[in-house]
């Protein structure tokens, strides 16, 4: 019995082992071959270290450009997507109605949806009844489509979570709609509409597909790097990536700093 | 009706009522149902000059979905996308199911935490650049070559992105970690007693999870693979950045589409790829016997 205890926890272990190998080291060697001299973007042969790819980087003014404008992209993308992400959820978990389930599918659709699908209906939507034609606006639309549907889901998980009572007491005291909302539904749903706001933004910032379809001749950051790539490959994309790498284990280390402090509340 | 009104009335009061009218209103009818509609609209016109659209041959037709199926090419790239996705969800299923099982039951407290912040940052890593990994790795003077060369193994580089295999392997590895979470949070729901239980009667690990597990998780399991299936169906990045000319694919024969401005085709084969997926979807729920209100818990 003991060495079969044995033996299992050593084939887990090696196969968990195995699965993190298989995760990181790709992004291992992304991130090295930005600090490699060649101009091919390889490991080997390493023809000495330097950080001139970070220079190429920085000196090159479409990627700044395009940095600005997923910026704006992910700006109007939180402001449209958690206030209805937020309008949502109370119409679902408040109400009781008939058509309830069928509008919740229909609302979660996005979600199940492969991004171009949304990009390019977003773009003949826009062109055809708008006369808009594809750019940042119609980028906006077509991510917070599906972002919304996070939002929702998000809130909606906290949401469900609420004593109602509270906000019966409240009004019992002769509490105005108003007051009630703002002095006990927003504070009580506050954390799940600034984890549903970073999540909106971190998905619009990360996204192609959608954006790919629905932006025209702009560019955001991934369209760039998506443009990038397709051509001439440069170590300079590494330093780009190295970036996004580092600043994505920051962003998961405050995360997780966050959930335990918040799981040490509760 | 009335009940229902009042029943708003008195939750929301009428400024919070107008709040949700607009704000689902609005995503419902100009985000979600008015942009499809549109685009299944262009998917049955033809592609006209622009001074003929409104014109007398401006008239409904099933060309656009019928190229797909008398052209063989593109036939074949289709069948090839359905199938390839099939394979990337099955691997990446098999790959994440124990360690879904091993985070939800097994491990505990920090290391758990550490396991789960290993598993959020490459998830939270873009897309694009997990594929470009894939891309300096497979490359000519890539490290798989240079490795194989090193060993001697080979004598000459292989081109690892002739043919599928490159674009799949990409796809596998960008999109594997949206099963592992759906998987995860359904196995952590289960009460381990259940399993304790069944262990101490002397059941087999195998039937544990034939019996117990699996069916627990079924709704993770569903929503994991329509996730994966979904994303390797509607990748385009996986085939611009790996694919060679030998090997296109369904979403870029709709992004040439979209680059000729043919609207009219991409539309059509933008709905192919949307009812492909729909199909999956409802077939996962009836394989699995969930319901769709399970599928967001």
């Amino acid at each position: 019995m003991k060495s079969s205890n044995v033996v299992l926890k050593v084939v887990t272990g090696g196969y968990l082992l195995l699965f993190f190998v298989y995760l990181f080291l790709p992004l291992v060697f992304m991130a090295i071959v930005a600090f490699n001299t060649s101009p091919i973007p390889q490991v080997t042969p390493w023809e000495g270290s330097t950080l001139k790819w970070f220079g190429k980087l920085f000196a090159d003014g479409q990627m700044w450009d395009s940095l600005i404008n997923s910026l704006i992209v992910a700006f109007f993308v939180v402001i449209i997507s958690v206030p209805i992400g937020l309008g949502a959820s109370l119409l679902l978990t408040r109400m009781q109605f008939k058509a309830r389930e069928g509008l919740y599918a229909i609302l979660v659709s996005p979600l199940l949806t492969p991004g171009i699908i949304l990009g390019i209906s977003t773009f003949l939507f826009w062109d055809r009844a708008f006369f808009i034609s594809g750019g940042l606006w119609t980028a906006i639309m077509g991510q917070s489509t599906f972002i919304s549907g996070y939002c929702m889901l998000l809130i909606m998980a906290r949401s469900q979570r609420f004593d109602k009572t509270q906000e019966d007491a409240a009004f019992d005291l002769g509490a105005t709609h108003r007051q009630v909302f703002w002095k006990i539904t927003l504070p009580f749903l506050k954390p799940a509409l600034l984890s549903a706001a970073a999540l909106a933004f971190m998905q619009s910032f990360e996204n192609y597909n959608t954006t790919l379809f629905a932006i025209g001749f702009e560019q955001t950051l991934p369209i760039y790097i998506g443009t990038k790539l397709r051509s001439f490959i440069s170590p300079a994309m590494n330093a780009l990536a190295c970036i996004f790498i580092g600043l994505t284990i920051a962003g998961a280390t405050v995360y997780e700093i966050m959930r335990r402090r918040e799981h040490g509340k509760n | 009706m009335r009940r229902l009104w009042q029943d708003a009335i008195r939750s929301f009061g009428g400024v919070g009522i107008a709040f949700i009218l607009l704000t689902v209103g609005t995503w419902f009818i100009f985000m979600i149902l008015l942009p499809q509609l549109i685009m299944l609209d262009f998917s049955f016109r033809p592609l006209l000059p622009l001074r003929k659209i409104g014109g007398p041959e401006d008239v409904y037709t099933l060309k656009n979905y019928i190229v797909l199926f008398t052209t063989p090419l593109h036939r074949a790239i289709f069948l090839k996308t359905i199938w390839s996705s099939i394979v990337v969800t099955t691997v990446a299923l098999t790959i994440c199911y124990p360690i879904a099982f091993y985070l939800a039951k097994v491990a505990r407290g920090a290391r758990l935490g550490w396991i789960l912040m290993g598993l959020i940052i490459p998830y939270w890593i873009n897309e694009l650049l997990r594929i470009f990994a894939w891309q300096l790795i497979l490359a000519d003077s890539g490290i798989l070559n240079q490795l194989l060369l090193f060993i001697g193994l080979i004598a000459e580089p292989l081109n690892f992105r002739a043919g599928n295999g490159a674009v799949i392997m990409g796809m596998t590895y960008a999109y594997i970690l949206f099963m592992v979470f759906p998987l995860y949070n359904a196995m952590e729901s289960l009460d381990r007693n259940q399993i304790d239980a069944a262990r101490d009667l002397g059941s087999s690990w195998l039937r544990v999870h034939r019996r117990i597990v699996i069916p627990h998780a079924k709704p993770g399991i569903a929503v994991g693979c329509i996730m994966v299936f979904m994303l390797a169906a509607g990748s385009i990045a996986a085939p611009q950045l790996l694919g060679s000319p030998s090997s296109f694919w369904f979403t870029e024969i709709i992004y040439t589409n979209f680059e000729t401005a043919n609207w009219n085709q991409g539309a059509a084969y933008a709905m192919v790829l949307a009812v492909l997926c729909l199909i999956f979807i409802f077939g996962m729920l009836k394989i699995f016997r969930v319901g769709l209100k399970e599928l967001a818990s």
